[in-house]
Formats: structure tokens, C-alpha cells, sequence
């Protein structure tokens, strides 16, 4: 009986009826980093656990991490932090009221993809540096 | 008649206010300076030995401010979750299970990350 009602009830246009636009785009994309943050988590609290545990531990843990899939999964770790972090700075400037008008959130949302992309690349890059190369 | 003091003072629908919005964000302020120290630290540290890297994580204040994160990011990460599951998932068993799975987890990463931690600090 619910469900028929359900199913009778005019429904709001939902995601497909609009034009995708960058502000909507990153606000999902903040979604999306953000449960795969819950992942890297995972992958920082393994790593803690391991040299809680001994060399042995941590041997298995960091030849993982050096593993093309375990780089690669650093590296997403990465972007998605710097992603998800540059995301909330923007959202506490929000929640204070400044910065929604058109015009800015525009600037934020490049600001996010740009810095977030950026600031990852030298990250990783500083990380080669202080290991003598790839 | 109700006015609006009713729901003030029963917290609106969910019975705890704002309570939650406002973990939130204290958590994320708290996450800008804690990531920001986590990635430092593992771009300082990258490709040390099983020595060395024991030997940093049992600094005081390297332990102090990986605790704090660990435990902001778990309290912000279930929250989060939450918030997806509850706009995406709804049949009801479905959502109630993921919402434990999601308390679960988060509480293991906390609760192992911690443990780890002061195992290293402590030097047992």
C-alpha cells in the first residue's frame, strides 16, 4: 500500500534533469574523496599497526607501498587528502557566510582542482627528492 | 500553539540539535593542521628503516599529534559516512546495517591506530 502511494507521488527532479556544472561536480567529487579517505585511513592504520608489530611487519607493509598498487593507492591517498581538505577549508569559509556569491564559488572550485592537483604533485615530488629518485 | 521554542528546546527532530553539524566541523578545523602534519611527516620520513621510523613515531610530540589526528579523522569519518548512507541507502535494513558497519569501522581504525601508537611510544 506504501509503496503504491510512493510510486503515485509527484517526484522532484533528481541529478540526470540538470546540466552538470562545476560547483555540482565538486561538491560529489568532495563526497567521493571523502569515503575514500574511510580507505586511506585503513591503509595508515595498517601501517601503524605494522611497526607496532616489528620489522617484519613493517618489510611486508612498506614493499606493499612500493608496489605500482601501492603507490598508485598513495598517490590517490594523497590527492584525495589534499582534495578533501582544500574542499572543507572551503566549506568553513561557507558556514561563516562569505565567499557564495557566483562569482566566488567559481574561484573556489578551481582553486580546489588546481591547488588540490598541484599541491599532490609537489608532495610526491619532494617524496622522490628525499629518496634519490624513483 | 507551537512556536519555535518547542523544537529549541526538543532539539528538533533528531533530539540533539545541532550537536552533529558542529563535530563536524570542529574535527575538520582540527584535520587542516593534523593532515597537513601527516603528510609532512611521511614526505620527511619516506623510505626510512623499521629503526628509524620507530624511533620517530615514539617522539613525544610526533605520537601526541598522530593520536589527534587518528581520533579527529575517525569522528569526522563516521560522521561523513553517516551522512552519505543516510542519503543514498533507503531500505531500511540495508541502511541500519551499513550505519553499524560504518561505527564499526571507524571506532577499529581509532581504537587499532591507538593501540599501535602507544605500543611504538611505549616502547613495549
Amino acid at each position: 500500500m506504501s509503496n503504491k502511494l510512493e510510486a503515485e507521488r509527484p517526484l522532484s527532479p533528481h541529478l540526470q534533469i540538470y546540466r552538470p556544472m562545476l560547483t555540482m561536480m565538486m561538491s560529489i567529487a568532495h563526497r567521493i574523496s571523502g569515503a575514500a579517505l574511510a580507505v586511506g585511513f585503513a591503509l595508515l592504520t595498517w601501517w601503524l599497526v605494522a611497526v607496532s608489530m616489528g620489522p617484519g611487519a613493517y618489510d611486508c607493509v612498506q614493499s606493499f607501498f612500493g608496489s605500482l598498487v601501492g603507490r598508485a593507492l598513495l598517490f590517490m591517498f594523497t590527492w584525495a587528502l589534499i582534495h578533501h581538505m582544500l574542499g572543507g577549508i572551503r566549506h568553513l569559509i561557507w558556514d561563516t557566510g562569505a565567499g557564495l556569491d557566483k562569482t566566488t564559488i567559481e574561484i573556489f572550485a578551481w582553486a580546489t582542482i588546481v591547488g588540490s592537483t598541484a599541491l599532490t604533485i609537489l608532495v610526491w615530488v619532494l617524496g622522490y627528492c628525499r629518496m634519490g629518485g624513483l | 500553539m507551537a512556536t519555535p521554542l518547542k523544537r529549541v528546546r526538543g532539539l528538533g527532530a533528531a533530539h540533539h540539535g545541532t550537536e552533529t553539524f558542529w563535530r563536524q566541523r570542529l574535527t575538520a578545523v582540527a584535520n587542516v593542521p593534523l593532515v597537513i602534519f601527516l603528510i609532512w611527516f611521511l614526505v620527511e620520513h619516506v623510505g626510512a628503516s623499521y629503526e628509524k621510523m620507530k624511533e620517530c613515531l615514539s617522539n613525544p610530540i610526533v605520537a601526541v599529534l598522530m593520536l589527534a589526528l587518528i581520533w579527529s579523522a575517525a569522528i569526522h569519518m563516521r560522521i561523513g559516512l553517516r551522512e552519505i548512507i543516510e542519503d543514498y541507502l533507503h531500505n531500511k535494513l540495508c541502511k541500519v546495517s551499513s550505519l553499524i558497519l560504518v561505527t564499526f569501522f571507524a571506532a577499529l581504525v581509532g581504537i587499532a591506530s591507538t593501540l599501535a601508537i602507544l605500543k611504538i611510544t611505549l616502547g613495549s
